[in-house]
């Protein structure tokens, strides 16, 4: 079951501001646990954001990224009131979403 | 003369300036500005912010209306106030203490419940990890001004003095033991002195915590509770005397701090 | 005996006549509270919150205990030391692995698992690593400077035992006297510390 996820999104001038935390083990794989055994990896393969609907961003990342991952990125075209839904889904086939309105 | 004069001013202020520059900004300050960017930390306030308002115990209440020191319901500026007296408990709390009090008479929880789990871990933090994180965050920018007029609160502070400096547990470590001279080190995290103004505000205005090398938010509870036992001494009680007492030493020698937390550490 | 028992209670009724400042807690309270708020855990029970002659001087004289007094008390821990009789020397390749270890004593910890001396929390020693602290002086080439003959060997040996018999107030662990580390480690250590095989040395 996946942790958190929130995300803040802002209007900077002509473009939207937008911040996503989300809470991720993000195993590498390498890590060995006590009984010196490797941790499987369990990491966030891909990334989507979608504006109002349709997506703008299609993200694949690696276990290279850190535990509790920060994504932070701008949208131009973006106005004030505008839907943003950031989703992601990992190695093992689980999935988290969270939206937000631009401020 | 003139001449001479102006240099020895020019040297003067060319000496001045220099001095905090030659005060070294050390690798690892450089490293806690970096990590500090773009920090999990927030999302710990985010949730934090959720569960503030969660109705939850026998009485299905939120902590919305909880009183933190200034008033029912003003979270602002609630954590840079704290710890103080509180007359209803007559006790002096710091944010975690009083967190746990409007959870007991705001929704009705028992002590014990609601203490079942204080210090989470990275795959499951705390609930009051989680509120402790937002309550901070509501003092981003506050002035830190702990309670110093009453009584209870100059015990406090003369208390969390006593213990820094005394020798105890089976190391014989008092806090001055590491945090007691300038300069100094433990492997390679710098050690701050705590017992002096400069060093306190640059420590406690960035607590709670979200530490990067074990993905945790971590309060002063957890700091306080952490340090004693790497001193080798049984466990203290959590929102104890001892515990909160040493919270307000450590905060009344950082007043006049501007907060900055939750921070993001090593 | 009787000499050192006669200036201790002399050290210490100066210390309790000296005057205290207003609103401090006095030392007695203090520890009733402490014995009040903490709670055993694991292998930390409340008898390490008994507080001995090195902790009660040091305590109440602020770390700056009356020279006569300290000298006195300090000569008392070093006679208490047991000193194996030879030589102290270790396996130095096991002492780099206990200098390096910082684990032990802790009330999370295993008690059945063998203590480290967190050495390097506290101390440069080899240059082979490179993360260590500053809160005691540099030990590195310790072995060249002081030689490593049965004289440099006791030093070592008596210090890591119980360093309050060298100062008395001493920021260092007894590391001997609370049984955290065994004669076989501290030996480990004096070779780690002084050998001219030890990277330390070369």
């Amino acid at each position: 079951m996946a942790g958190p996820m929130k995300a803040r999104a802002r209007m900077q001038g002509n473009y939207a501001d937008v911040r996503v935390l989300m809470s991720h083990p993000m195993e590498t794989g390498q890590r060995k646990g006590r009984d010196g055994k490797p941790i499987p990896k369990h990491f966030i393969q891909n990334l989507e954001v979608r504006l109002n609907g349709k997506t703008v961003i299609e993200g694949e990342i690696s276990q290279a990224v850190s535990r509790n991952p920060v994504f932070s990125f701008r949208i131009g075209g973006a106005k004030a009131g505008d839907k943003i839904e950031i989703s992601w889904t990992d190695n093992n086939g689980d999935t988290n979403k969270t939206e937000t309105a631009v401020a | 003369m003139r001449a001479s004069g102006t240099r020895t001013l020019l040297l003067a202020a060319f000496a001045f300036a220099a001095a905090p520059a030659a005060a070294q900004t050390s690798q690892f300050e450089k490293y806690q500005k970096m990590v500090g960017e773009d920090s999990p930390a927030e999302l710990f306030v985010l949730v934090g912010a959720d569960l503030w308002r969660k109705k939850q115990g026998p009485k299905k209440a939120s902590l919305e209306k909880c009183d933190l020191g200034k008033g029912p319901g003003v979270v602002k500026g609630a954590y840079a106030a704290l710890p103080r007296y509180f007359k209803d408990s007559n006790q002096v709390m710091d944010a975690e203490s009083r967190i746990l009090y409007c959870m007991e008479t705001l929704q009705g929880r028992s002590r014990k419940d609601a203490l079942k789990r204080p210090f989470g871990n990275a795959d499951k933090p705390s609930e009051m990890e989680y509120l402790d994180a937002f309550v901070a965050s509501q003092s981003d920018g506050y002035k830190m001004t702990p309670g110093m007029s009453h009584p209870q609160e100059k015990r406090a502070y003369e208390l969390g003095k006593a213990l820094f400096f005394a020798r105890t547990g089976l190391y014989d470590f008092s806090c001055a033991s590491c945090h007691g001279e300038a300069g100094k080190r433990i492997r390679m995290s710098d050690l701050p002195v705590l017992s002096e103004p400069g060093p306190a505000r640059a420590a406690m205005s960035t607590w709670p915590a979200y530490r990067v090398s074990n993905s945790q938010m971590k309060t002063m509870q957890w700091r306080i509770n952490n340090c004693y036992r790497q001193m080798r001494t049984p466990e203290p009680d959590w929102g104890s005397e001892v515990v909160n007492s040493m919270i307000t030493y450590l905060t009344v020698n950082a007043k006049g701090a501007t907060y900055a937390g939750p921070g993001t550490k090593r | 005996m009787m000499t050192t028992k006669w200036m201790l209670g002399a050290g210490l009724a100066a210390l309790v006549l000296s005057p205290a400042a207003v609103a401090e807690p006095s030392y007695d309270e203090v520890q009733q509270i402490i014995k009040r708020d903490f709670h055993a855990k694991g292998q930390a029970k409340m008898s390490r919150l008994d507080q001995d002659v090195v902790q009660r001087v040091c305590t109440q004289s602020h770390d700056k205990p009356p020279a006569d007094l300290a000298k006195a008390i300090e000569a008392d821990q070093l006679a208490a030391i047991p000193v194996p009789s030879g030589s102290l020397m270790g396996n130095w390749k096991e002492g780099a692995k206990t200098a390096w270890s910082g684990r032990g004593m802790q009330w999370n910890e295993n008690p059945k698992k063998p203590s480290g001396g967190g050495c390097y929390n506290c101390h440069e020693i080899s240059a082979q690593r490179t993360s260590f602290g500053t809160i005691g002086p540099s030990l590195k080439a310790f072995g060249k400077k002081r030689g490593s003959g049965l004289d440099a060997q006791r030093y070592v040996y008596t210090k890591i035992y119980n360093a309050k018999a060298y100062t008395l107030c001493s920021n260092m662990p007894r590391f001997g006297t609370t049984g955290t580390l065994t004669e076989q480690q501290i030996k480990d250590l004096v070779a780690y510390v002084l050998s001219p095989e030890s990277p330390n040395n070369k």
